[in-house]
């Protein structure tokens, strides 16, 4: 699949555009993003971005890239997910918890059933009559978490707890200038 | 516990941290599990943080940390222990029992589970009975069982013919048929000295047996240089590669040439002290070992001064509780040393910093037998048997879809063919030619010679017939490694799990291509990125049968692009229960569905149907 990458008459390079999300992730990873610092100015002389805690757009267009923090722990996660999945081209796992499902995941050795009964029932220093709360608007929680991966289709995985500034510059980097990113030595970490 | 016998305990393993492993595991044979107030105890009495007293206890598989029930029933879970039936009979015994696989029955009584490869491939279906091998499991013996285990006669007084372990010793050999007296081979290596022997190891040219390859007489001499406070000789009999079990056979009817081979190691290096690193799974053999080593100095061929020439070396056997990644040179020194057998970084390698910090040859069972055989009949004589680069014979393992299965001794260079028509294999589709953690290979490649040049091999022969399903004979590996692996680093911790999961998900008619992929890649990555060997051949079986037998995976995929690894509609099902909610935002729908409606209609919106690289974002 190619894409147009002039704009109009004039000819000038169309940006490339990128969303970004955190699911269940701590909001780490995009901590991490921003690390790169003054590259963010060069970058943003190649990239607009679309959905994003930096736009703060709410849905996801049609995109280039879409960068996702966190792995899947409710139902809104899975609609974002699947948004994400059907306007991005290049859809990229970021860090740990979207990799494996990271710390949220260490509930999964839980019954969810449990945990609501007592967090919100039978836990210490609750008020008189709490309970699980059942608004619709409220997302329900999944049985279990999981890696972005088990949900929909994932192009890239971009590990680490969070993956440092440096690497998430080199793997976009790569990415825009069209080739397969791969971090080496000193870039590539897992925890 | 009595504190009497903790203290007895504690006396006979000298109050050694470095004892631990030993120490829990007697403690767990005289309580049937480690409980907190005994860890308590035991951390206390050796002065050890808690902390590391549960870390050990917790690592080890035998090890329970919890009630596992009066009867421990572990079915051997081999690929070959299911070729010959093993789920149907665990099913059998649960429902006899009134049980679920993997939990305690509620008054206490029996547990049944599964558990790696137990080294019975030649005679299963297998199982471990409180520790106890127990082979050739039939529905019969299975219902006597069940009501042995009602009747709570103990393990000790159920039928004998139940715990007979054969032989099966089908091709002989110069191993085989060394035809050698107890200690004649340490006598002979007494006589021509360090120097003579190493020389004559050199001149063999004899490579470790189990399955890497490496140059004995440069561990050897690599050692004997290595400065230290004392020098350490160790017998790897961690034989925990499914499908193989000439250790077995070695210790059982071969063991003076075990010891001979250990002793003469423990006089080329410069070692006293030898260990034996017995496997959990071969505990039964374990009396008749202390036995024989006893006699043996009684007779002048262990211990002090052994043959009256002055050489002191003797040996301890230390048992494993049920860790596949022991059998790894580092991470055998380190349960050795009471700790999780988590594998060190090497370098330094252990011919300089093993056991205790001191320079440690770690041998195969095999190749220290072997190492007995040349210091009696000289290298030369070795090396003109096998090829030049694999001088000698190997011992094969030959188990799976075969006549004969047993043991096969082999100069090293004959052909899988020849293998395959002296086991009497028919209609073989294909072959593993190091356990699960080596190469598979097809028909087409039934001519290559085992040899290290060729098919390199620890000597575990699984034979797969047409009639089965590669699929499934990949996913028994992939379940094997994801439960083996240590978890000390990431690749390998998390990359056997995923590749298990793909594979569940694959079984459970959810596949899709994308899966297969990602199979693949898991390979790639967990070749460079693992910490130890398990890591970095935890995929090679399986990408084999990935490339050679695809059609066993592709009939399984569900979608041409990509599902979904779980129900996503029936993972609410829990929150839905507690909420009581049943609205439309109380359910997921289907994923292809979802994604459609998701999809912008604008112009170069993306198909979620091919699969695209960053190439695609050029123009």
């Amino acid at each position: 699949m190619r894409i147009e990458t002039t704009n109009g008459a004039g000819g000038a390079p169309r940006k490339l555009k990128v969303a970004t999300v955190s699911l269940a992730g701590c909001f780490g990873c995009h901590m991490s993003f921003l690390d790169i610092d003054e590259r963010l100015l060069p970058l943003l002389e190649l990239v607009e971005f679309d959905r994003s805690p930096i736009t703060d757009i709410k849905h996801c267009g049609p995109c280039d890239i879409g960068l996702i923090e966190g792995g899947v722990c409710n139902a809104e996660n899975v609609h974002v997910l699947r948004e994400f999945r059907a306007n991005c081209k290049v859809l990229i796992a970021l860090g740990a918890c979207a990799v494996n499902g990271g710390l949220p995941a260490q509930r999964n050795h839980l019954e969810l059933a449990d945990i609501l009964q007592e967090v919100y029932r039978t836990g210490h220093g609750l008020a008189e009559g709490s309970r699980i709360p059942d608004d619709p608007e409220l997302p329900l929680p999944l049985n279990q978490v999981h890696p972005v991966h088990e949900v929909v289709r994932i192009d890239y995985f971009l590990p680490g707890c969070p993956p440092s500034g440096d690497a998430i510059w080199t793997f976009l980097t790569q990415l825009i200038e069209g080739k397969d990113p791969s971090l080496g030595h000193g870039l590539l970490h897992y925890d | 516990m009595a504190t009497a016998e903790l203290e007895d305990i504690l006396e006979r393993h000298r109050r050694d941290p470095l004892q631990l492993l030993q120490i829990l595991i007697e403690l767990q044979a005289r309580d049937g599990w480690l409980a907190p107030a005994t860890l308590g105890a035991l951390a206390d009495a050796l002065g050890m943080p808690r902390a590391r007293v549960e870390s050990t206890a917790s690592f080890y598989s035998f090890l329970h940390t919890r009630p596992a029930g009066e009867y421990r029933i572990l079915f051997s879970d081999n690929i070959t222990d299911r070729m010959l039936g093993n789920q149907a009979l665990m099913q059998a015994l649960c429902d006899k029992l009134w049980l679920q696989p993997g939990k305690v029955s509620e008054d206490g009584l029996v547990s049944v589970a599964t558990t790696s490869c137990t080294g019975m491939c030649d005679q299963g279906p297998a199982l471990l009975a409180n520790g106890r091998t127990v082979t050739r499991l039939t529905p019969e013996r299975i219902d006597e069982m069940a009501h042995l285990i009602r009747r709570r006669v103990p393990v000790g007084d159920w039928p004998p013919e139940w715990f007979h372990v054969e032989d099966n010793i089908r091709r002989r050999d110069v191993l085989l048929d060394h035809g050698l007296a107890p200690g004649a081979a340490l006598a002979a290596a007494l006589e021509r000295g360090p120097t003579g022997l190493l020389s004559e190891i050199e001149r063999s040219a004899l490579r470790g047996r189990g399955g890497a390859g490496f140059g004995s007489d440069i561990k050897w001499r690599s050692c004997r240089d290595a400065w230290g406070d004392a020098h350490y000789v160790i017998c790897n009999a961690d034989e925990g590669e499914p499908g193989t079990f000439k250790d077995r056979v070695l210790l059982s009817s071969y063991f003076d040439l075990v010891v001979d081979g250990m002793c003469i190691a423990g006089m080329a290096i410069g070692a006293n002290k030898g260990f034996i690193y017995l496997r959990g799974e071969y505990r039964y053999l374990l009396d008749r070992l202390e036995t024989r080593l006893a006699q043996r100095r009684e007779q002048g061929l262990l211990g002090r001064n052994i043959l009256g020439r002055g050489f002191t070396f003797d040996i301890e056997i230390h048992l494993g509780a049920g860790a596949y990644i022991c059998g790894e040179e580092s991470a055998l020194i380190e349960s050795l040393e009471g700790k999780p057998g988590k594998p060190r970084i090497r370098p330094p390698f252990p011919v300089t910093n093993g056991y205790r910090g001191q320079p440690t040859t770690v041998n195969n069972v095999e190749t220290l037998a072997l190492a007995a055989l040349i210091a009696v009949r000289g290298g030369e004589w070795f090396r003109a048997i096998g090829t030049p680069a694999s001088t000698g014979t190997k011992l094969l393992s030959v188990s799976g879809d075969v006549a004969r299965p047993g043991i096969y001794e082999f100069p090293f260079g004959v052909s899988v063919t020849e293998v395959l028509e002296a086991a009497g294999a028919r209609d073989t589709q294909a072959v593993t030619s190091a356990g699960a953690a080596g190469h598979c290979l097809a028909a087409d490649e039934f001519g290559r010679r085992i040899a290290f040049e060729d098919v390199a091999t620890g000597g575990s022969i699984m034979v797969f017939d047409a009639s089965r399903d590669m699929f499934e004979v990949a996913r028994n590996f992939a379940h094997f490694f994801a439960h083996e692996s240590c978890g000390f680093c990431t690749p390998c911790r998390v990359g056997t799990a995923v590749n298990a999961r793909l594979l569940d998900k694959l079984a459970a008619d959810h596949g899709s291509p994308y899966d297969l992929d990602e199979i693949a890649k898991m390979h790639r990555l967990m070749q460079g990125a693992s910490h130890c060997g398990l890591g970095n051949t935890a995929t090679i079986a399986i990408d084999d049968m990935l490339a050679k037998f695809r059609p066993a995976f592709e009939r399984r995929l569900h979608s041409p692009d990509y599902e979904p690894a779980f129900d996503l509609d029936a993972a609410l099902s829990q929150a839905r229960r507690m909420t009581g909610r049943d609205d439309p935002g109380a359910h997921l729908g289907d994923n292809h569905e979802a994604l459609a409606e998701a999809r912008p209609h604008a112009q170069g919106a993306h198909s979620s149907a091919d699969p695209v690289s960053a190439k695609d974002l050029q123009p």
